[in-house]
């Protein structure tokens, strides 16, 4: 028989064979193989690095998974960095594994992010509306400030625009986003490009 | 927080965490219940509540989809007007709908109080728990109204707690629809 674990809207795809799901609302992150997540570096133990994914576990990360890394050409990595990769090995019975390079070998947007910026912590609800195609909320604020983004599917946020007072604006707006319904959202930025 | 009447219980679920390796199960997950009293420390009978609500969580929460991991469940009580253990069991229900851990049926709390001329009061105040016979607490589970977990004082003959049991059954149907309309005010919003 079917079971029905959590609570949530159940959602229906009609497209290829048709496939049904519950859209369920989490704050915390289950690491599940292919995601891309930002991890933070807490420790360095000989070859690999441990990160904080925000799950049960800390993920492990080999020197040797960025591109164009070698025994000899080791990646430049310090404990407080902020990594953006996904996970190779994610299940519940083993310690999850993490690279930064895609199966061609290339690093595709993954690896270290840069120096300053800004990073927290939101809903997975609010990351799968985020990452949806054409979403509204990041079109309408690019309209707004130039800013970079990385979106990690642990529910982490990493902005940078270019002054302190920008980023924590887009932060804000971000953040609120979850509660705000479209029109409200659409109030708070034109009164903001306004000013 | 869940308020029947004047009863209030604050609850919070944090989980599945990273767990202690003296208290981590192979297998599955390991709950952990933490009652707090309005006022005082936590005594004894905090402690064999937390049992109760531990077992019948145990039995709902899918674990072994987590193995070597912790759940936390914390319970504060913010006032205590009658029928605290099924404000709680509502309470850790909740919390657990809320946060989205797998189970694999929902739960609710109901308390029967059986007065000396036989009467059976459901949800009975302190007044009304003083005065009582026994009083009667039961988990009954969503899926056929099963019971999880039944807890008496007092003494009751056993055809009273059958006519006790029916009335907790009845009484579920309502607070199974309370949850509903909470999760969907909830989602409504997404």
């Amino acid at each position: 028989g079917l079971l029905v674990t959590t609570c949530g809207l159940l959602r229906h795809r009609p497209g290829g064979g048709g496939a049904y799901w519950v859209d369920s609302q989490q704050k915390r992150y289950v690491p599940v193989k292919g995601d891309h997540v930002i991890g933070i570096v807490t420790a360095k133990a000989g070859d690999v690095f441990r990160l904080d994914v925000g799950g049960s576990e800390p993920a492990s990360l080999s020197y040797l998974a960025f591109e164009g890394a070698t025994k000899r050409n080791r990646p430049n990595v310090q404990v407080g960095d902020l990594i953006y990769g996904q996970f190779v090995v994610a299940n519940k019975d083993m310690e999850p594994e993490m690279v930064c390079i895609d199966s061609s070998g290339k690093s595709s947007g993954m690896g270290i992010i840069g120096q300053d910026g800004f990073l927290f912590k939101v809903s997975l609800g609010l990351i799968r509306k985020l990452l949806a195609p054409k979403c509204e909320i990041i079109q309408e604020l690019s309209q707004l400030y130039p800013f970079e983004l990385v979106i990690g599917m642990n529910g982490r946020i990493w902005v940078k625009a270019k002054t302190v007072q920008q980023t924590l604006i887009i932060v804000n707006i971000l953040e609120a986003c979850e509660y705000m319904t479209a029109e409200q959202r659409k109030q708070a930025l034109a009164k903001l490009s306004g000013n | 927080s869940l308020s029947p009447g004047d009863t209030s219980v604050l609850a919070g679920l944090y989980g599945p965490a990273e767990a202690k390796v003296s208290k981590e199960l192979p297998d599955r997950a390991a709950l952990e219940v933490l009652l707090r009293p309005k006022v005082g420390l936590p005594g004894v009978l905090e402690r064999s509540r937390e049992q109760l609500l531990r077992q019948t969580c145990e039995a709902v929460i899918l674990g072994v989809l987590h193995p070597r991991t912790a759940i936390s469940l914390v319970l504060q009580v913010l006032s205590d007007a009658g029928s605290l253990l099924s404000c709680c069991l509502n309470a850790a229900c909740m919390a657990l709908l809320d946060a989205g851990l797998p189970l694999a049926t929902l739960f609710c709390g109901v308390t029967c109080a059986l007065q000396p001329d036989g009467t059976i009061l459901l949800d009975p105040t302190a007044q009304q728990e003083q005065e009582a016979r026994a009083i009667l607490t039961f988990a009954i589970a969503s899926s056929e109204r099963k019971v999880l977990m039944a807890s008496t004082k007092g003494s009751c003959s056993v055809e009273e707690m059958q006519q006790c049991l029916v009335a907790a059954q009845r009484a579920a149907t309502t607070i199974f629809q309370f949850y509903r309309d909470s999760v969907r005010r909830r989602y409504s919003k997404c």
